[in-house]
């Protein structure tokens, strides 16, 4: 094992070129014990990854081989008569994130926008780090928040005016309950809105002057330098970020545990009860050892993984596409 | 003569550090005017001065007049993005916007206009824009390909048509070519005699050939010492300041004692 990876090691490293040759001797071997650290570090990324997948597809393979490919597709969730279903879980975990990222998106890049573009220049560091201040609150605070503050007005304020208003498309209508799946997006898209501006705020601040102002010698306005120069060049930078973000609110458990409402049930209603991947994880954990109800739990935890690393990769495929066009653009002089 | 653009009392600074003061010239419309002097004695920030660049950068202050076509620019009445509509600008750095397609970098202002145009009509603007700016017959079998594929002497021209197909009345340059080859600044030179027909062109250049090639008038611009405000030291025809400038300080940049 040990030999195979050094060798596999030499000759990765050497075809990258990182190995030098020539230097003094003691020059050398400082340089190849730096090459050979920094690639058992990526190294050991991969071996953790490998690992984790093994594992959770070991403990879950009871599961797997008894409800197959029904796992995802049930509703059930039985542990007297061991039959189990994850769609509602699936369903509440993707709803509810991707709720969170249609409000936290455009909320982001206008926080974004202002704070790059338009801000006076002793506003943004303090603005900004505001913004960045909400990351640093823990989620369980983010939960009491919501369960104490947030629902309640929800439930009274906001769900009835948006029954009353756009009652006529389904997901707004049904009782106001206040928790539900719709307050565990509202706290999850104010949980990512740091994370995503942040980052897209960064990339629009790296756009360059001279891009800006080929845009106002134009006779553009500010808004439209920003639409012209600004997002096309920010894009992959911001699709970046919302991936982070969209990873954050997939496995955000504690938070949505304590706002989600924890029903099993699928619901068109935004407005009601449902529940999550994470939490149902969090809520039963403790209670069963072992058995179809793990293995029902962890091939759960299976999934999580898979929608996370599923969309990452979606939104990569999405970033190298623009990205690659912007590359081959910045390669020529 | 009555100037096309006139400035009186021209003065600029940047975070209370005067750069520039005290300029009056009158730029004459259809014809090339070049500013000249050492780096750093404030051509550039007149150049900006002229269509309200400046204003974008915090902390700057303009004092005194840019009467363009009868009206101050910096009148209180005036749209700066008119302004800019009106009179163009070429940077020293080609900055074409390198993922949009190479025709929509030439309409980016035309689509920015209130009002619809008919494809066909951009479309014929574009091809327009792209020949005056000697650039049509390199690109037209690929106008979809990004404005960024293009080498920096193309990318240049491109900015060229694209400040062209707005219509605008006069075009600032700040040095275009510093950053080309012979050839395209050769093809750059060429364009600029053509454009004069039709536009009032103002250009700076490092470059005193240049000035005496492409331009008609030319300023001389000077800062005395480091820390001084630039001033326009002489501006008059281009034959009269490389012959026989009334100015001192004219000359020794001219005979390349300084700068
Ligand atoms: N945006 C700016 N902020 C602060 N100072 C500036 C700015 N632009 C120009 N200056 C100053 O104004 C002076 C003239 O600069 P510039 O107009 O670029 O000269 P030139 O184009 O002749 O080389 C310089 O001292 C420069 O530092
Ligand atoms: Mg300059």
């Amino acid at each position: 094992m040990k030999g195979s990876l050094i060798s596999s090691f030499k000759s990765i490293a050497s075809g990258m070129g990182i190995l030098s040759r020539g230097a003094n001797p003691l020059r050398r071997l400082g340089d190849s014990v730096f090459a050979f650290v920094v690639f058992l570090a990526a190294f050991a990324v991969i071996i953790l990854m490998a690992l984790m997948v093994y594992e959770l597809v070991r403990q879950s393979l009871p599961s797997i081989e008894q409800f197959g490919v029904r796992f995802l597709i049930s509703r059930e969730w039985d542990p007297i008569n061991n039959v189990y279903g994850a769609l509602p879980y699936i369903y509440g975990t993707i709803v509810s994130s991707l709720l969170a990222l249609l409000m936290s998106v455009p909320l982001s890049l206008g926080i974004a926008i202002f704070l790059s573009q338009f801000a006076p220049r002793w506003l943004r560091a303090p603005l900004g780090m505001l913004v960045d201040l909400l990351a640093a609150i823990p989620s369980v605070v983010y939960g009491l928040w919501g369960i104490f503050v947030l629902a309640p007005f929800l439930g009274k304020t906001v769900e009835p005016f948006l029954a009353d208003h756009l009652g006529g498309i389904p997901v707004f209508r049904g009782p106001a309950y206040g928790i539900g799946l719709f307050a565990a997006s509202v706290v999850l898209a104010i949980m990512i809105t740091p994370t995503i501006s942040a980052i897209s705020r960064e990339v629009m601040a790296n756009v360059s002057r001279d891009q800006k102002e080929a845009a106002q010698a134009l006779g553009a306005t500010p808004w439209e330098t920003v639409r012209m120069s600004v997002l096309p060049l920010a894009r992959p930078g911001i699709i970046g970020a919302v991936i982070l973000g969209l990873g954050r609110a997939l496995g955000e458990t504690m938070a949505v545990t304590m706002l989600i409402g924890n029903v099993r049930q699928l619901n068109v209603s935004i407005f009601a009860p449902a529940y999550s991947i994470a939490s149902v994880i969090a809520n039963e954990f403790a209670e069963v050892t072992e058995g179809p109800h793990m293995a029902a739990l962890i091939e759960m935890a299976l999934i999580l993984l898979f929608i996370t690393l599923l969309l990452n990769l979606l939104a990569r495929l999405l970033v190298q596409r623009t990205g690659s066009r912007a590359a081959r653009v910045k390669g020529r002089p | 003569m009555a100037g096309y653009i006139t400035t009186n009392n021209l003065g600029a600074s940047f975070g209370g550090v005067q750069a520039i003061e005290n300029i009056t010239v009158e730029i004459p419309a259809n014809k090339v005017t070049a500013i000249i002097g050492p780096s750093g004695c404030g051509k550039s920030t007149f150049l900006r001065c002229l269509n309200r660049m400046h204003e974008l950068v915090p902390g700057t202050k303009i004092s005194g007049e840019v009467i363009w076509d009868g009206r101050n620019i910096y009148a209180s009445e005036m749209d700066a993005t008119e302004v800019r509509r009106g009179i163009g600008m070429v940077f020293q750095k080609p900055n074409p916007f390198p993922l949009m397609s190479i025709e929509d970098n030439v309409s980016a202002g035309l689509r920015l206009a209130a009002g619809r145009m008919s494809k066909a009509r951009i479309a014929e603007i574009i091809e327009h824009s792209l020949k005056l700016a000697a650039l049509w017959d390199e690109v037209k079998n690929k106008l979809g390909r990004p404005g960024g594929s293009l080498s920096g002497g193309q990318q240049q021209r491109l900015c060229i048509a694209r400040a062209l197909a707005v219509q605008p009345d006069v075009i600032l340059m700040d040095e275009p070519c510093s950053a080309l080859d012979p050839a395209s600044t050769q093809k750059i030179e060429d364009t600029i005699d053509k454009l004069k027909k039709d536009y009032t062109i103002v250009i700076v250049t490092h470059n005193m050939q240049q000035a005496a090639r492409v331009s008609d008038f030319t300023g001389f611009m000077l800062a005395r010492e480091m820390s001084d405000p630039g001033r326009m030291i002489e501006y008059g025809p281009t034959n009269k300041i490389f012959t026989m400038p009334d100015r001192k300080e004219t000359e020794n940049y001219i005979t390349g004692r300084f700068g």
